[in-house]
């Protein structure tokens, strides 16, 4: 064998196989209780040692999709087949490790009995025994490794064990023939030969995918004559591959279970996970469950505000503790300046929301780790589906709470094409964790911090109804797109309900890290450039204006008022302001002046560019520099119209609704490219949310004023 | 194809049919959509199974086969022919 190998991990979803991954990588990865969840082709390394010769392999590892067949019914079970089937893909692995739960023998079998006819070289990694001990099951793994013909080694990959035996297991694997686990040449003799002479592959089980995918064939390593050549064949000789697949399904049972009539003992009478059954009975229940489902959700709302506001209110002290120190002991410039009112403005704006980021993903992480995302999808299904919607849309459409980005990735495991572009299209619309901090601070400006029942906190409340009003957008834009989308296609809902488990709170750490990391390092990014840019537009403006208005003033006295005048018409007068002012008039009518245009335009790029926006116009406009939060600046800001506070109600309202509403995220319309493939949709998507938007957001103000 | 009589005579039903606790054996498909996902999922002719629970709104169901908990429509389940247990018993 090489000194370095690719091995391909491979099983159902729920099996443990991302666990075994993280374990033999050590790189993070989400492991999840949804079916399903590792959507993308995962990649890692580790080091393998061989008994014989005691040398040590590197190995590139693949984490395939879970996946329940190597017949594609979704986008992300195109993975399994394209890897493993066509020997010029670049991650063809040398070995293949099938990842089994002992307890669902039979149907971890199927897969794994593909896996065999491939003829690549595997060895079935077996979870959960200890499981399947408790319900009074015998397995007899020399007997079932003896009739499939590869290796088995138990494993438990959470608490480490079996981990060096597998992996000397795969380094001492050799290539040799293994017996056919069923006779597929026999099913089309002359269409598997044929296409064995046209393209490569390295078994007759292959080429039997071949025929039976070859319209999937987009990525498989074959050139439009064979591929035709391949399509007469079929003509020909009758190939329907329906019947094939049937007749091959029902063959791998048949012999299936033979081998597990042999190999396995129910020493005593089965137990039917009765623990998952009793709190099913709670969690589904045609009353109770929804309940739940609702008082989660409140809880989630309700505790991402209060555990957050005392983190919070640390990191804001400290930031505006460490502007206050540099302004202080360095002299004062453009650098300084730069500093204090660019990059920790910009700074202080992301890391504050680090508390309510990861709140929210704990929560969603937990959800889904215990299994119970799987019963809300259950519970649900029958209200989504006049929506044009499936119970797998819950999983997106909760998520998108947190983010929309991985939210719309997750619709992969929606077979129904409509029924996943619907999903797509209106995921967005669900209010995510960026607008938190424009809510939050918005709230804060015009709502009281005041409990109602005594134990309500009211802009809990008005947060909480600003989720609804997103969700109802949602749910009517669904309603709207299944009315107006043809689609023949029938929609199904075939889901596994894993058992309940413990949450795995390594996993859920990892998670959590993941996330707040990819929004510190991928959001935090734009936010930060975006806030130097715009200290730039609103320090500097057009040469001439700026002389002038310094010539002004420097015949003026140097009091006080004139200072801060002096401020306010240099802000006025920046690109910032003139951008700004350029597009008030569009924007008056829904109650915002020019600053709040300006934030509109920087906030495109990600919504919550919308308060480090407004802290730097705000810290550039007021002389006590860093010393107090934008909230007390646009609290004291007055509307020079009307002589009243600008942050009145109907701007506030109208402001939070226009949040609601509008798609402004680019990592959102570039997931919606990536995942449509296609740049219709998020174009559209960008229309219509926005002129969404607009209209609800002069309704409200026009109304309220 | 299985018609009426058939049914009648051999116990024959659908899975959409039974209630919750009711147990069956997987007979044939009259439904070519969702019959090779579902057999994939273990639930293959000879198969014994039972219906675990009934969403509220009567949609969708879950059902044990070979050790797991499966849900899927009212609609896919009426594609599933089963035999059922007890009537088989009392013929």
């Amino acid at each position: 064998m090489k000194s370095t190998i690719k091995i391909a991990l491979a099983g159902n979803p729920n099996s443990g196989k991302s666990t075994l991954f993280n374990v033999l990588t050590g790189l993070n990865q989400k492991v999840a209780n949804f079916p399903g969840i590792t959507v993308d082709k995962k990649t890692g390394s580790c080091f393998f040692v061989r008994k014989s010769d005691d040398q040590k392999i590197s190995a590139h590892i693949i984490d395939l999709p879970g996946t329940y067949s190597l017949y594609p019914k979704t986008p992300d079970e195109r993975v399994p087949f394209q890897v493993l089937c066509d020997p010029a893909d670049e991650d063809y692995p040398d070995a293949v490790i099938i990842v089994a739960d002992a307890s669902n023998l039979k149907r971890s079998l199927f897969l794994c009995s593909q896996v065999i006819d491939l003829k690549i070289p595997a060895v079935l990694a077996l979870n959960m025994m200890d499981l399947v001990r408790s319900m009074g099951i015998e397995i007899d793994l020399a007997k079932l490794s003896d009739k499939l013909g590869i290796p088995i080694i138990p494993t438990n990959a959470l608490k480490k064990e079996g981990i060096d035996v597998l992996k000397q297991t795969v380094a001492s694997l050799e290539p040799k023939p293994v017996k056919d686990f069923i006779q597929i040449h026999d099913y089309s003799p002359c269409v598997l030969s044929g296409i064995r002479e046209t393209v490569k592959v390295k078994s007759n089980y292959a080429a039997f995918q071949v025929a039976n995918n070859l319209e999937f064939l987009s990525t498989f390593h074959i050139n439009p004559g064979s591929k035709e050549k391949i399509r007469s064949l079929i003509r020909e000789f009758a190939f329907d591959a329906y019947d094939m697949q049937t007749k091959e399904t029902l063959e791998r049972y048949r012999v299936i279970n033979e081998i597990v009539k042999e190999c396995v003992v129910h020493k005593a009478l089965a137990t039917k996970k009765k623990i998952t059954e009793k709190v099913d009975n709670l969690l589904t229940h045609r009353v109770f469950g929804y309940i739940f489902f609702l008082l989660i959700l409140f809880t989630i709302f309700q505790t991402v505000f209060s555990w957050s506001s005392i983190p919070m209110a640390w990191i804001q002290d400290s930031f505006n503790l460490l502007s206050e120190y540099i302004l202080q002991s360095m002299p004062p410039g453009i650098f300084t300046d730069l500093l204090v009112n660019g990059i920790l403005a910009g700074l202080s704006g992301i890391i504050v929301f680090v508390p309510q980021i990861a709140s929210l993903f704990f929560f969603i992480a937990l959800l889904e780790d215990t299994g119970y995302m799987a019963r809300v999808s259950f519970l649900m299904d029958r209200l989504m589906r006049p929506f044009g919607l499936n119970g797998k849309s819950v999983l997106p459409l909760v998520s998108g709470v947190a983010c929309a980005i991985p939210a719309i990735m997750s619709t992969r495991t929606i077979s129904n094409t409509k029924e996943r572009f619907i999903t797509i299209f209106v995921t967005p619309l669900i209010s995510c964790s960026a607008r938190i901090p424009v809510f939050t601070l918005l709230i804060s400006l015009i709502i009281p911090n005041r409990f109602v029942f005594g134990f309500l906190n009211l802009q809990g409340i008005v947060l909480m109804s600003l989720y609804m009003i997103g969700f109802v957008a949602a749910l009517g834009s669904a309603l709207v797109l299944k009315l107006l989308l043809k689609n023949k296609e029938k929609s199904h809902f075939i889901l596994e309900m894993p058992v309940y488990r413990m949450p795995r709170w390594s996993n859920i750490v990892l998670t959590i890290l993941e996330k707040v990391k990819i929004f510190l390092f991928d959001a935090g990014k734009v936010i930060v450039a975006i806030s130097i840019i715009l200290w730039f537009l609103s320090s500097y403006g057009p040469s001439g204006t700026m002389q002038k208005l310094e010539t002004k003033y420097a015949h003026l006295e140097q009091t006080q008022q004139n200072l801060s005048d002096k401020r306010a018409e240099k802000l006025e007068n920046s690109f910032a302001g003139r951008i700004g002012k350029s597009i008030e008039p569009a924007i008056r009518p829904l109650g915002f002046d020019w600053k709040i245009g300006i934030a509109l335009i920087t906030s495109f790029a990600a919504r919550e560019v919308f308060v480090g926006t407004m802290s730097t116009i705000y810290s550039v406009g007021d002389e006590t520099k860093g010393q107090s939060t934008v909230h007390d600046k646009m609290l004291a800001e007055i509307n020079q119209d009307t002589g009243k506070a600008q942050y009145s109600a109907a701007t506030g309202f109208s402001l939070m609704i226009f949040y609601v509403f509008a798609l402004q995220c680019m990592s959102t319309v570039a997931v919606v490219y990536r995942e449509t493939k296609s740049w219709k949709t998020p174009i559209a998507q960008i229309l219509y949310m926005s002129g969404m938007a607009y209209l609800f957001s002069l309704l409200v103000f026009q109304l309220l004023k | 194809m299985v018609d009426a009589k058939q049914m009648a005579n051999k116990a024959l039903t659908t899975l959409s049919d039974l209630k919750p606790g009711e147990e069956a054996v997987v007979d044939s498909f009259c439904n070519e959509d969702v019959s090779l996902k579902l057999m994939e999922m273990g639930l293959v002719p000879g198969e014994r199974i039972s219906v675990e629970r009934i969403a509220p709104f009567g949609d969708p169901i879950a059902v044990w086969v070979s050790g797991y908990l499966l849900s899927m429509r009212k609609e896919s389940a009426a594609s599933v022919i089963v035999v059922d247990r007890k009537k088989k018993e009392q013929l």
